[in-house]
């Protein structure tokens, strides 16, 4: 279920005055089970890419392929891709609704056309897998903490069985202890139910400590993609768009510029420990 | 209470009803429970605390959006339960929402930022005065005559700052600021806030979830369950990171890595709070 991206663009107001371009020639390939940090400034295009991954939005010139077919091809199915490609938009919660968590999960499925049955046993799997405790299964979802209503959002898209899931900035606005229960949440899915992760992110740490390939966008255009520690090392380069390397890769450098033999590619609290004390030794 | 003194509360409590979709009441929730603090004038003062911890619901007694149920709040030496005192206090404590977009009104900047003053019958001749001054100050006066909605989040949040400081404020509220921004507008508005704290000495309190953006604060406040459980310097409260991660809440990148080292046997001091600390404490061990 790999997706391709070939030479696509996306002009915004496109013929008119206000024309601006938000995506320039991008060309990506992401293969089945990857998990991957997309990173970028606000503006860089991160949004705009990640939404004609789902057919949401169309290219202006080029093409996406999901599977091998051209997503904007008339004929194609696209409400099938909407329901294999999983979109988890920022602030998830705010598209909460039902009276109940367990009827805000069945939504989705429900729009698919499923029996009764397969809907409820799909949305009462999704919140299993979130971790929302049983308890809360019908409560309203008004009535949970930030977090938690956050879990009930990412199971209502579970619940479609995507095979790629993105997720924009799914740790937005929570505190220190849930954006690391979110990220681990996301890092288990990814393990145990293989399916293609793509995540959206501001937070380098973040990244750095979960994903194993990084794109990042500029203006439109992907200019690095890479393993972290080969995206970060350019993180001169990453500074002059606006954004940064994680704060133990300016410490490894700090250091060698202190004059210790230290190798400056950590990106992980972990790997920098483990190389500052191998000095020490 | 000293002249000095901006802020203070007096076993403040604030409890709302919950209630049911008919009506009827389900409970009563304790926000904020018997909270004492005293900000002194030109202090910057940080709040941390997870999610539901209080944090907000406390910051919006101190500009009178809210009223305590028990206790009290000064704002320089105006109780804020007093009706008389409401223009005043909010005029003295300004405050700084999450969300940019919910906050400008206006179609151009300067007009945005013109609201406030206006709002106070400020003489036409004034707020266009401190229209100017303000939008110097947070280094948006090149986009005066721009709409808000062509700005970044970073640029957005600082007209909001400006906004507020058009008002002469002597205590600005920000609650969580930067929560919605990318790494770049972050710096933009923390830059601007502790910018507004050094040269035109306006108290600054800040609410955030960003570890990062409290080590140069005078003094940290930890909130949990609705009450100060934590206060000090940040090099104290950092020296903290097991009670920290308790409280659902993280320590900077970099305190984590010193405090990493200093599990595997590293001689380095506690409540190490940014790299150029860090790197000299490691160098203290190699000479």
């Amino acid at each position: 279920m790999a997706i391709i991206l070939d030479h696509v663009n996306y002009i915004y107001e496109a013929e008119t005055a206000m024309a601006r371009v938000a995506l320039n020639d991008v060309s990506l390939q992401i293969p089945d089970g990857q998990f991957i940090g997309l990173i970028g400034h606000t503006g860089s295009g991160k949004s705009t890419l990640v939404q004609h991954l789902n057919g949401l939005m169309k290219p202006t010139s080029g093409a996406v392929y999901f599977d091998g077919k051209d997503i904007n091809d008339p004929e194609y199915d696209r409400k099938n891709l909407r329901a294999k490609v999983g979109l988890v938009f920022q602030y998830p919660e705010h598209q909460l609704f039902e009276i109940n968590c367990f009827l805000d999960v069945c939504f989705g499925p429900k729009n698919l056309g499923l029996s009764q049955k397969e809907v409820e046993l799909r949305a009462y799997d999704a919140l299993k897998k979130v971790g929302l405790p049983d308890e809360y299964f019908y409560q309203s979802p008004f009535d949970l903490s930030g977090g938690q209503k956050r879990r009930v959002a990412i199971a209502g898209v579970l619940a479609m069985k995507p095979d790629v899931l993105i997720l924009d900035e799914p740790t937005a606005g929570l505190d220190p202890k849930g954006r690391d229960e979110i990220l681990d949440l996301i890092s288990e899915l990814h393990d145990t139910l293989g399916i293609t992760v793509i995540l959206v992110s501001h937070s380098m740490e973040d990244v750095a400590n979960y994903v194993d390939r990084i794109i990042v966008m500029n203006k439109g255009e992907a200019v690095f993609d890479g393993a972290p520690k080969e995206v970060f090392s350019h993180y001169k380069e990453l500074e002059e768009i606006g954004l940064a390397a994680p704060q133990v890769t300016y410490v490894m450098e700090e250091l060698r510029e202190a004059g210790f033999n230290v190798n400056t590619d950590a990106t992980t609290i972990e790997e920098a420990a483990d190389e500052i004390m191998r000095i020490f030794q | 209470m000293s002249s000095e003194t901006m802020l203070r509360t007096e076993n403040l409590t604030f409890e709302y009803i919950r209630r049911d979709e008919e009506g009827n009441v389900e409970g009563i929730t304790t926000a904020v429970n018997g909270v004492n603090l005293e900000v002194k004038k030109g202090e910057f003062i940080s709040i941390l605390g997870h999610n539901g911890s209080g944090k907000s619901t406390l910051a919006k007694h101190f500009n009178a959006l809210l009223f305590p149920t028990e206790g009290a709040v000064w704002v320089d030496g105006m109780n804020t339960s007093d009706a008389k005192n409401i223009w005043d206090v909010r005029q003295e404590a300004g405050m700084v929402f999450q969300n940019p977009d919910n906050q400008i009104i206006g179609q151009v900047v300067e007009e945005d930022v013109g609201f406030g003053p206006e709002n106070m019958g400020v003489p036409t001749k004034e707020i266009w005065e401190r229209v100017e001054e303000s939008l110097k100050t947070v280094g948006m006066y090149e986009y005066r005559k721009s709409s808000p909605n062509h700005l970044s989040g970073g640029q957005k949040q600082r007209v909001s700052i400006a906004g507020v400081i058009a008002m002469h404020p002597k205590c600005i509220v920000f609650d969580e600021p930067t929560a919605m921004l990318d790494p770049n507008g972050r710096k933009e508005v923390i830059r601007a806030a502790r910018a507004l704290n050094d040269v035109e000495g306006i108290t600054i309190i800040l609410i955030t979830h960003y570890m990062e953006e409290v080590i140069y604060s005078d003094k940290v406040f930890v909130m949990d369950k609705g009450q100060v459980t934590m206060q000090g310097t940040p090099r104290e409260i950092f020296s903290q990171v097991d009670k920290l991660k308790e409280l659902r809440l993280g320590v900077p990148q970099v305190t984590l890595l010193a405090h990493e080292l200093q599990k595997r046997g590293l001689n380095i001091p506690d409540g190490i709070l940014d790299r150029k600390e860090l790197v000299s404490a490691l160098k203290g061990l190699r000479y």
